[in-house]
C-alpha cells in the first residue's frame, strides 16, 4: 500500500508494517522539546505527579527562548525551575543564555533528523518537517506524560499535498509562497492535516525557505508542515546516504493544491488573521511605527542576507523602529561575518540576542496602543505584540527591509537587483 | 451532566484572545482565569458564572499550543467549550485539562444567555426552554475517560502509581 511520509513515519514510530489516515496509534517519541513558558507547566505536573524522571535524558531537550535574559523577577524564578531540572537529571541538551536561540531553529541545526517523530511545547513545532520529520505541537500536560514514558497517542492526519510549480520571480521569498497559500485555503484549510509540500519548486526552495513554510502550517490549522528530503535535506543534516522515508507515488492524498510560484508578488497578511492575505502593492498607505525581522518563522541567515542586501547603503526611515533577531548563535556569527549586522546597525536598526523577541509581546518591542508593527514573525491575532488596539501586519524579509526603509508598507521588488531564491 | 448558561462567540476564536502572551509567566490557574478571554471580552472573569457554556463557530483556539488557554477558561468556571470545530492542539489541551471541548453545530441553534446541559456519554444536549435536543460529536473511550479523571494528570498518577515507578 502506498504511503505518504506522515504514515510511514508514525507507522515506525508504532512498530506497525503501515498506518493509514483516520487511524489512532501510540508512537514512540524521538525528540521532545520544552521552553520557558510551557515548560514550567510540565515540570509542574510532574511535580504533581511525584515522579519526575525523564523516559531518556537524550531525547530531551531544554531551550530557554521566549523572554531571555530575563527580564523579571517572574521570568528568573521560570528559568531557574528549568535550569535546576537540567542540573538534576544531567540533561546535555539544554540551551540557557549563551546557547539559547528561538527552539525550532536550535532544534533543526542540532538534533532534528529526517523520518524522526518529534514533539514540543510549542505550536511552531511543526516547521521541523521542513527536515522530512514528523514533528508538531503539543501541549504541556501531554509533554509530561512523554517525559514519563516517551510515547504519544495520534491520530494519523489526513494529508493535504501542496504541489508548488515554477520559480519565484525576484524580490520573492518562502513567506509570500506560504502567505499565498493561507491567503488562499483559510486559518482552518487544513486542520488537522498534514501540509505536504512537494513539486519541483519545493526543491528549489532552501532549508530556511521550507522551514519558513512548514512553520506557518500550524496557521492554516496543520498537525505538521512537511517536506520530503532530498539532496538539500542530507547536506543539512548530515544524513546522506541514509535510507530516508518520502511519500510513495500514489500516495493518498485528501486534498491536492496546485501553487505557480510564477504567480507569486509580495504579499501581506492584514490584521488581525493570518488568512487576510493581500498583495502589498494593494494594501494601501500602512506607516508602521516598528519593523521587527526575526522569530521562528523568517531570522535565520538567508532571512537577514535579504534583508540586509535591501537595507545596504539605506537609512532606517525617521519614524520607524526596526528590530532584527538571529534566531540562533550560529546565524548571528554568521550574519556578523557576512557584515549583516554591521549594516543593520549603521542603516539605525537594533540588533538584538537570539530570542522570540516582539513576536508574543512578553518581553521586548512590546507595541502601545494604536501602534502598528510590518513583522516577519507569523501571527496577527488581536493584541499579540502587546496592546489590543495595536496591528501586525505579517510579510517577508524583504518587504520588512523595503517597509523599515521607506517608514509604509513598501513593495521590496525596486531594491531587488539580483535573482530571487 | 454538565449544565450551564450560553455564551456565544464566533469563529477563529485564537490563544491570544483568550489568553493574551502577557500573561504565559503566570502558572497558577487561579490568577490565569483573571485574565480568560481578556482579548476578546476584557470583563468576562468577572461575568462568567460556574458551569456555563461558552458556544462558539469554527477553530476555536487556534494559535499557540499554551495549555493556560484551557486553564485560565476552566479556572474561570467555564464548564465546557462547544465549537463547530477546535485546533487540534487546543482540543487535545483541553480534554488534557479537563475542560470538554465539545464537536457541535450548535452555535447555528442556541440563543445567548439560554440554559443547556449536555451529556457526554449520551452524545447530546438539552435545551433548558424547549427539552428539544442537539446532537454532540461522540469520544474515543480513552478520551472519555480522561475527562472522567478530570484530565490527564489524575490520568498520570494513577498511571504511574500503577507502574510501581515509585
Amino acid at each position: 500500500m502506498a504511503m505518504t511520509i506522515s504514515e510511514k513515519i508514525l507507522a515506525r514510530a508504532s512498530g506497525k508494517e503501515r498506518a493509514e489516515a483516520g487511524e489512532y496509534v501510540v508512537g514512540k517519541i524521538d525528540l521532545a522539546m520544552i521552553h520557558d513558558l510551557t515548560g514550567p507547566l510540565t515540570l509542574n505536573v510532574l511535580k504533581e505527579v511525584g515522579y519526575d524522571k525523564p523516559w531518556d535524558p537524550e531525547k530531551i531537550a531544554i531551550i530557554i527562548d521566549h523572554q531571555v535574559p530575563a527580564n523579571t523577577e517572574v521570568t528568573a524564578a521560570l528559568h531557574r525551575q528549568l535550569r535546576s531540572y537540567a542540573r538534576k537529571y544531567g540533561l546535555k541538551n539544554y540551551h540557557d543564555v549563551g546557547r539559547q536561540g528561538v527552539c525550532h531553529q536550535i532544534l533543526a541545526e542540532s538534533y532534528v533528523k529526517p523520518g524522526m517523530l518529534v514533539v514540543g511545547a510549542d505550536s511552531h513545532t511543526c516547521s521541523l518537517g521542513a527536515l522530512g520529520a514528523f514533528s508538531t505541537g503539543i501541549g504541556s500536560t501531554e509533554m509530561a506524560a512523554v517525559f514519563l514514558n516517551g510515547e504519544l497517542w495520534f491520530r494519523i492526519p489526513e494529508t493535504i499535498n501542496f504541489v508548488l510549480k515554477g520559480s519565484l520571480k525576484k524580490g520573492m521569498s518562502a513567506k509570500d509562497i506560504i502567505l499565498s497559500i493561507i491567503g488562499r485555503v483559510g486559518v482552518d484549510g487544513a486542520l488537522y492535516c498534514a501540509a505536504e509540500f512537494t513539486g519541483e519548486g519545493v526543491e528549489r526552495v532552501s532549508i530556511d525557505g521550507r522551514l519558513t513554510m512548514c512553520n506557518m502550517a500550524i496557521e492554516m490549522g496543520g498537525k505538521t508542515g512537511i517536506v520530503n528530503p532530498d539532496r538539500k535535506t542530507e547536506e543539512y543534516t548530515g544524513t546522506k546516504n541514509a535510507h530516508l522515508p518520502r511519500s510513495d507515488p500514489g500516495a493518498n492524498y485528501f486534498k491536492t493544491v496546485e501553487v505557480d510560484l510564477g504567480e507569486i508578488e509580495p504579499v501581506v497578511a492584514l490584521p488581525h488573521s493570518v488568512d487576510n492575505v493581500k498583495p502589498v502593492s494593494e494594501a494601501g498607505n500602512i506607516e508602521a511605527d516598528q519593523v521587527f525581522i526575526g522569530a521562528c518563522t523568517n531570522g535565520r541567515l538567508e532571512d537577514l542576507a535579504a534583508a540586509a542586501g535591501i537595507l545596504k547603503g539605506s537609512k532606517v526611515h525617521p519614524g520607524t523602529r526596526l528590530i532584527v533577531i538571529p534566531a540562533s548563535p550560529k546565524i548571528y556569527l554568521e550574519a556578523e561575518e557576512r557584515g549583516y549586522i554591521r549594516t543593520f546597525i549603521e542603516a539605525g536598526g537594533v540588533v538584538c540576542n537570539p530570542n522570540c523577541g516582539p513576536c508574543l509581546g512578553g518581553h521586548m518591542g512590546i507595541l502601545t496602543a494604536g501602534e502598528t508593527c510590518v513583522s516577519t514573525s507569523n501571527r496577527n491575532f488581536i493584541g499579540r505584540m502587546g496592546s489590543g488596539s495595536s496591528k501586525v501586519y505579517l510579510v517577508s524579509p524583504e518587504t520588512a527591509a523595503a517597509t523599515a526603509i521607506e517608514g509604509k508598507l513598501a513593495d521590496p521588488r525596486k531594491y531587488v537587483k539580483e535573482a530571487g531564491n | 451532566m454538565i449544565k450551564g448558561k450560553v455564551w456565544l462567540f464566533g469563529d477563529n476564536v485564537d490563544t491570544d484572545v483568550i489568553l493574551p502572551g502577557k500573561y504565559l509567566v503566570l502558572t497558577d490557574p487561579n490568577e490565569l482565569a483573571k485574565h480568560a478571554l481578556e482579548g476578546l471580552m476584557p470583563d468576562f472573569s468577572k461575568r462568567v458564572a460556574e458551569g456555563d457554556i461558552i458556544v462558539a463557530g469554527k477553530n476555536f483556539g487556534c494559535g499557540s499550543s499554551r495549555e493556560h488557554a484551557p486553564l485560565a477558561l476552566k479556572y474561570a468556571g467555564v464548564g465546557a467549550v462547544v465549537a463547530k470545530s477546535f485546533s487540534r492542539i487546543f482540543f487535545r489541551n483541553a480534554i488534557n485539562v479537563g475542560l470538554p471541548a465539545v464537536i457541535s453545530g450548535a452555535r447555528d441553534v442556541l440563543q445567548e444567555g439560554e440554559v443547556i446541559s449536555i451529556d457526554l456519554e449520551g452524545g447530546k444536549i438539552t435545551r433548558g426552554g424547549s427539552g428539544s435536543t442537539i446532537a454532540i460529536e461522540g469520544y474515543p473511550p480513552f478520551l472519555l475517560d480522561i475527562l472522567k479523571d478530570g484530565g490527564l494528570l489524575q490520568n498520570l498518577k494513577r498511571r504511574v502509581s500503577e507502574s510501581g515507578l515509585k
